[in-house]
């Protein structure tokens, strides 16, 4: 493996100039903060454009939006919901089957910048070392909460979620909640790397899930030309989700990131200084990738 | 001795320690023991409603920490009302005034300057300028002053002074001519001396109480709390309620009666009517003690005289004439009033009128009538508190234990000092007016004054007052202890104008920043309440006075201080014309104060120490100033009137007599208290073997007044389609400027609502909690809906109440004035209200 | 290879048994989570408590159109479920719009949208807890709670009292009925007390509840109309002459007098001399 001596992205900053190489991740931040900033329209400068948050949210008076997995776990919970939340359900789970599931965790949830932050941070800082967890842990996590929802006949996760915390807490106020944000930021950091987010959260568990059908794709296209700097290894949130796109093709892997947890950031695309990856559909790539997609979804 | 747990074990411990220590501890261990937590306790009326209450007033290091409901005290025995309760916090209200202040602009005065602290000298030296600078323009006329009965009596009595005699200026008036005007109008119209004949023991000896415009749940709660404890434990008790929606007094009312408004005239009609119709009269009390009287009718409203409706009036301009009739013609007049007629005119079932007119009539049950502003803020008030006295005098129910008409007063001391020291713009001391040559001569008398110092003409009244300020005829104008920018009637049109008019200048002295400071050029700041030794007289004829028990804050100075004072800042020469000073030369070159005041009467008893039984000492901070005793100074003069005047029957007590004790009721003769008037065996001044004599009449006869039904000013229309009536609410007092500054009673009651019924509400697309716009003719305001709640309105009327200085409800109402009482009607006028 | 599979199978009992842990105090905490505080009200229309956990979503809906900022959602230390709307009287009570924005806002029902009428609404019951303190007791005339009850008359009454210590006012007893109280908290948040005398509690602290083997006689009677025993035959006494006895109450009647042999006041026979 090639040392790693320098930060992630130098060689894509000199090749494509440096906004180029942080084109997905601004995209990204623009999208996370201006989410954030029209939810907090309303309560800062009196334009409702969006009230609620993002557990349930009504737009323009008209547009419900709700999240899922809030409503599964009430419905595991034994309760049926009013038509407005059900409905606002099917559309974000019709958004994300389409944009990919996790696409929620690297553009719309706000812990996202917190983890994001303590990753860099730890990076910065030459940290290593930690708690070793297994990322299968959150789907562990997720059905567990679905299961003391209906055992307990409430919604479990939410009286913990440090998401939806976050979110309702900045919009309608978070008191002492910042002591558990402040918990994930320092647990990222000296803990375990990326463990919140990728090892533990059950709601990007959920959203996984959703995006095992995901249409939208990050492709490693061009893998022909990747001379392994290991950068992309090294910004990716679930840098498992790589390794056979990029380095498969000798054993027959398509170089489409299959793996349901990959965020769709757009990150590794940025620090690609060989412009291997590109966003794509589960349908572009070769005869061979798509043969080798289906396979991966039937399994 | 009352120790907390932790004080014994801490006062415990430090002993033990102190012991150890082989040491005495030096504390004063008596006063401890004997009281606790080292307060003092003192006695006073409450500051609020004329029902006058006693408290114990507690002090510790110079502040009211606390008071107490006085359980020794006959009118309340120990229980107030929520007002009463928070007391303690009515002087500590953040923003009390501290220091006058002065419109200027560049250390100049300027009328649209912005307020900047100034001393008490530049204060009455500017105040002075303009004062002499009217006087010499236009003459006594062109200035003014509005007082209160919430003044102590001896600064009523020592405005009174300086106005009628110093300044011979009779523009002085008091804001009991909103509340009580009426009344005392009515009483000297009917019985020829003012005030009730009754007392609250009434509440417990009568059968029937007829409460009309009078929201005595609200506003009167302790006697409220009396009235319901003799209908709980009096078998036969009943209770009628006339009003013009329902209020809380509904909820005990056996004979509810909510009417048209202005038809009160009509019922009250009826009921003589049915007294008649059914020979219930009493003959023999009719035959003895009363004259019948047909009055002038079609009186106009006491409007502006341009108004079409004071032209197209017949009798505007003798409105309280009257001709003499027979009791025949009197039932032939009442004859009208029947039974269906009255019932279609004033929408009240058959069934109700006739309860309420058996309640008066059956001979066998004692009846004692209340009221307050639905009868006096009436364009007929007067009337209204006539029509009641006629029912009363056909069945003789008066004057006795449970029988009679009773007024409730809204000030502390409307009846102490508003109406018995002469502060209204035709009165004189006790019962005496300015009009009666005899009358003025004696006050000059009593006051050591010229013969002719005082001016014969009755002065503008309060509603003329504004009227006068804005047509530029009164210039110097000094509104003190009330909030008459807020309220005063049609502040738009007249009241705001009037002191805003640039050739004015306007004084206002009050605790705290009100409507009506804002919109003066000059706020002097007063002491309050048991800041400065007191007197007030309640609606029971009970004269309560208190000690100085605190120091008022700041700068802030009494209203007696401010008057007496000010009253050195004039010559006799630059007040009096020549040939008056000539009759007295040796008061040229002295001062109004030197007259008026030093005047070897009021400055008679010297200075002393102000002690309670106990041997507490207390303040008096006008003694220290001034150098003499001038409260009893002051008292002992007025006094004089009483005893010595040409009107018998308000005979009071000495001075000493009153600190000693919680209150006594006038006529107090050879000490002794009287508690029902002009009848024998209970009045002193009623001949043995006269049984009643109405002695306030030359022939001791009281009148029954002939008096039609008719409409009210302003009736509502296709435009402005309801009527609009204000008032109050228990949480509140008045403007609000005490009890607003308290944060329980604000956050119990904290913006003005407009009651409305559900009905009304919808039909303007309005529910309840929606801010609706509220509109007469003269103004708007928006205002909070409420369907709900306390007051019921029928369809066709809305009510409001006036003390949220935030929503001025006196921008809507209109000026128009029963035309002998001069009292506004703030009870009708035509209002709309729409969605905002 | 042992090691590999010791390793993953070790690796797999660690994540079972975290993962069941933290199951388990997910559990435990939600079942906690159920016991609201006294002080804290739910918005007009939630369901029952534990149906609620199940059904509300912390969206915060409810709270955006609430007119009058009453209500607010949990935060982390308020010992409430986090971000469940709630309120407290004592700061800020429901001012009971006539349209109920918070339960047309909820998009799953937690608050039921089959309330239409605010006054079926029952956010909790006023319980006027401390009597001692509260100054209509005392006799002084407060009755703040009473005059700001959106359903005066009907949810607090005022029943009167004779104040024998006073001997001549009466006391003005503010008097809760649950049957109307909705819980607004309007009573709550205008007591002037310093601590408030009279709360708004949730229904099932505020409320008894009679045993079912006992019925309310008059109730009872009142509901069926009519006595549910048939009235007896006339009743007929051995008595002296001018004397009557009448067996529904009145005792024992002198003829022509109408009036019983007790005073009215209760104070006059107790006071009476010839009393024991």
């Amino acid at each position: 493996m090639t040392q790693i001596a320098q930060q992630p992205g130098t060689d894509a900053i000199a090749a494509k100039g440096w906004l180029l190489a942080h084109r997905w991740l601004l995209l990204r931040r623009a999208s996370q903060l201006g989410i954030l900033g029209v939810f907090l329209l309303g309560p800062w400068a009196g334009i409702w454009i969006v009230q609620g948050n993002l557990n349930a949210s009504l737009t323009l008076d008209i547009l419900p939006l709700t999240d899922p997995f809030v409503l599964l776990q009430s419905l595991a919970a034994r309760h049926v919901p009013e038509l407005t939340a059900i409905s606002g359900a099917l559309i974000v789970t019709a958004f994300y089957v389409l944009v990919g599931g996790r696409a929620y965790c690297a553009w719309v949830c706000p812990v996202n910048i917190v983890t994001d932050t303590a990753g860099w941070l730890r990076q910065r800082l030459g940290l290593t070392g930690g708690t070793r967890v297994t990322n299968r842990t959150r789907y562990w996590l997720c059905g567990t909460i679905l299961l003391v929802s209906a055992v307990t006949g409430i919604i479990t996760w939410e009286l913990v979620n440090p998401v939806s915390m976050l979110h309702r807490g900045l919009i309608f106020g978070m008191s002492t909640g910042w002591a558990v944000i402040l918990g994930i930021f320092v647990f990222d950091l000296f803990v375990s790397r990326r463990g919140w987010c990728g090892h533990l959260c059950p709601v990007g568990a959920f959203y996984s899930v959703l995006g095992r059908v995901a249409v939208l794709r990050v492709n490693a296209a061009r893998r022909a030309q990747c001379n392994r700097c290991m950068d992309c290894i090294q910004v990716c949130p679930e840098p498992q989700v790589l390794k056979a796109p990029l380095f498969g093709a000798d054993e027959g892997s398509g170089s489409i990131i299959q793996s349901p947890n990959c965020t769709n950031c757009g990150r590794c695309i940025d620090v690609c200084s060989r412009d291997v990856f590109q966003f794509g559909t589960r349908f572009s790539g070769n005869a061979e990738t798509r043969l080798q997609f289906a396979k991966e979804t039937q399994r | 001795m009352k120790l907390s747990r932790r004080e014994f074990v801490r006062a415990n411990a430090a002993a033990a320690t102190a012991a150890a220590a082989g040491v005495s501890l030096l504390q004063a261990p008596d006063a401890v023991a004997a009281n606790g937590d080292n307060i003092r306790w003192d006695k006073a009326p409450c500051r609020f409603c004329g029902t006058g209450c006693s408290v114990l007033v507690g002090t510790r290091e110079g502040r009211i920490v606390a008071t107490q409901g006085d359980p020794d005290a006959p009118v309340n025995r120990g229980l107030n009302c929520i007002k009463g309760y928070f007391l303690a916090k009515i002087q500590y209200g953040e923003d009390r005034l501290k220091q006058p202040l002065l419109r200027m602009t560049n250390g100049e005065y300027d009328k649209n300057g912005e307020f900047t602290p100034i001393s008490w000298d530049a204060a009455f030296d500017i105040m002075a300028d303009k004062w002499k600078a009217a006087l010499r323009d236009k003459g006594p006329t062109a200035i003014g002053m509005f007082g209160s009965g919430q003044w102590t009596v001896w600064e009523g009595y020592a405005a009174s002074k300086l106005y009628k005699a110093g300044f011979r200026s009779n523009n002085l008036e008091p804001n009991a001519r909103h509340c009580m005007a009426s009344a005392v109008a009515g009483f000297i119209r009917t019985f020829g001396a003012d005030e009730p004949m009754g007392v609250y023991d009434d509440l417990e000896h009568a059968d029937a109480f007829v409460l009309w415009g009078s929201n005595m749940a609200e506003m009167h709660p302790i006697l409220w709390s009396r009235l319901t404890d003799r209908r709980l434990t009096h078998d036969r008790c009943k209770v009628a309620v006339l009003s013009t929606f329902k209020n809380r007094n509904f909820d005990l009312a056996d004979i509810p009666i909510v009417f048209r408004p202005q038809t009160d005239l009509a019922i009250l009609n009826y009921i003589a009517h049915h007294i008649i119709e059914s020979g219930k009269v009493n003959k023999d009390f009719v035959g003895k003690h009363v004259n019948f009287l047909r009055g002038n009718a079609d009186i106009g409203y006491g409007l502006r005289p341009e108004d079409p409706r004071e032209k197209a009036a017949a009798n505007a301009d003798n409105a309280g004439g009257s001709q003499p009739m027979t009791f025949e013609e009197y039932a032939k007049f009442v004859a009208d009033y029947d039974l269906d007629s009255v019932a279609k005119l004033s929408g009240v079932p058959k069934k109700e009128l006739l309860a309420l007119a058996e309640l008066y009539a059956d001979p066998d049950t004692k009846v004692v009538s209340y009221w307050t502003m639905g009868f006096n803020q009436h364009t007929r008030g007067t009337w209204c508190n006539n029509l009641v006295y006629n029912i009363h005098l056909l069945t003789g129910k008066i004057s006795e234990p449970g029988n009679g008409p009773f007024s409730l007063t809204g000030q502390p001391s409307a009846c102490g000092t508003a109406r018995e020291v002469g502060t209204f713009a035709h009165r004189l001391p006790a019962d005496l007016v300015v009009k009666n040559e005899a009358h003025r001569t004696f006050s000059e008398e009593v006051w050591k004054l010229p013969k002719g110092t005082i001016p014969g003409k009755p002065g503008y009244h309060a509603v003329l007052q504004n009227r006068m300020l804005k047509d530029g005829k009164i210039n110097a104008y000094w509104v003190m202890c009330n909030n008459n920018m807020q309220a005063a009637p049609n502040m738009n049109e007249e009241t705001f104008p009037g002191y805003r008019n640039p050739d004015n200048f306007i004084v206002v002295s009050d605790p705290y920043p009100t409507v009506t400071a804002m919109a003066a050029d000059l706020i002097l700041p007063t002491a309050m309440w048991a800041e400065k030794e007191g007197a007030y007289g309640n609606a029971e004829r009970r004269t309560q006075f208190w000690r100085q028990q605190v120091k008022a804050p700041g700068e802030a100075r009494s209203d007696l201080w401010q008057l007496v004072e000010f009253s050195r800042r004039f010559k006799v020469e630059e007040v009096w014309p020549e040939e008056l000073i000539a009759k007295k030369p040796g008061y040229r070159g002295k001062t109004l104060y030197d007259v008026l005041f030093a005047n070897g009467q009021v400055d008679k008893f010297p200075k002393q120490a102000v002690t309670d039984a106990a041997g507490a000492v207390y303040d008096n901070d006008e003694m220290e100033h001034f150098g003499y005793y001038l409260q009893k100074g002051l008292y002992e003069e007025y006094r004089i009137f009483g005893l010595k005047g040409p009107k018998k029957g308000h005979e009071l007590a000495e001075f000493d007599a009153y600190h000693r004790t919680r209150g006594l009721r006038w006529p107090v003769i050879d000490g002794k208290e009287t508690l029902w008037r002009y009848r024998s065996g209970y009045d002193p001044l009623v001949a043995a073997g006269k049984d009643v004599e109405f002695y306030g009449k030359p022939d001791g006869r009281a009148a029954i007044f002939a008096l039609p039904y008719e409409p009210a000013a302003e009736e509502p229309d296709d435009e402005y389609d309801l009527w609009l009536c204000t008032g109050r609410v228990l949480e509140h007092w008045h403007s609000g400027s005490m009890t607003q500054r308290v944060p329980e009673l604000y956050r119990a009651y904290p913006d003005a609502l407009l009651y409305m019924h559900p009905e009304d509400a919808k039909k303007r697309g309005l529910r309840r909690g929606v801010a609706a716009k509220l509109q007469t003719r003269r103004g708007e305001i928006t205002i909070q809906v409420e369907t709900r709640g306390r007051n019921r309105p029928p369809e066709g009327l809305v009510y409001a109440p006036w003390f949220d200085a935030r929503r001025l409800l006196n921008k809507l109402t209109l000026d128009a004035t029963c035309p002998i009482s001069k009292e506004t009607d703030y009870k009708k006028c035509a209002v709309k209200v729409t969605r905002t | 290879m042992d090691t590999t599979r010791r390793r993953f199978i070790g690796d797999a009992a660690r994540t079972a048994g975290g993962v069941a842990l933290c199951g388990l105090g997910l559990g435990l905490y939600a079942r906690r989570s159920t016991s609201l505080p006294a002080q804290a009200l739910r918005p007009p229309g939630a369901i029952t408590e534990s149906e609620f956990l199940a059904a509300c979503i912390r969206c915060g809906l409810c709270v955006r159109d609430c007119p009058y900022d009453t209500l607010q959602l949990a935060q982390f230390d308020d010992d409430i479920a986090i971000g469940t709307p709630w309120f407290n009287a004592r700061n800020i009570p429901c001012e009971m719009c006539e349209d109920i924005p918070c339960v047309a806002a909820c998009p799953t029902g937690a608050l039921d949208p089959a309330l239409t009428d605010i006054d079926a609404a029952r956010m909790g019951t006023a319980v006027l807890v401390d009597q001692e303190n509260c100054l209509n007791y005392l006799g002084l005339r407060c009755d703040v709670c009473y005059r700001v009850c959106p359903l005066i008359d009907e949810a607090i009454t005022i029943e009167w009292q004779h104040n024998a210590r006073s001997g001549k006012h009466s006391r003005l007893l503010p008097t809760v009925h649950a049957d109307a109280c909705t819980g607004c908290g309007k009573c709550e948040y205008a007591c002037v007390l310093e601590e408030a005398a009279i709360k708004v509690l949730p229904q099932r602290v505020a409320r008894g509840a009679g045993g079912r083997h006992y019925r309310i006689g008059w109730e009872e009677k009142a509901q069926a109309g009519d006595s549910l025993v048939p009235a007896d035959p006339e009743h007929r006494y051995n008595l002296p002459e001018g004397l009557d006895y009448d067996y529904a109450g009145e005792g024992l009647i002198r003829e022509g007098d109408t009036a019983t042999p007790f005073a009215a006041d209760p104070l006059e026979t107790l006071n009476r001399e010839s009393a024991p």
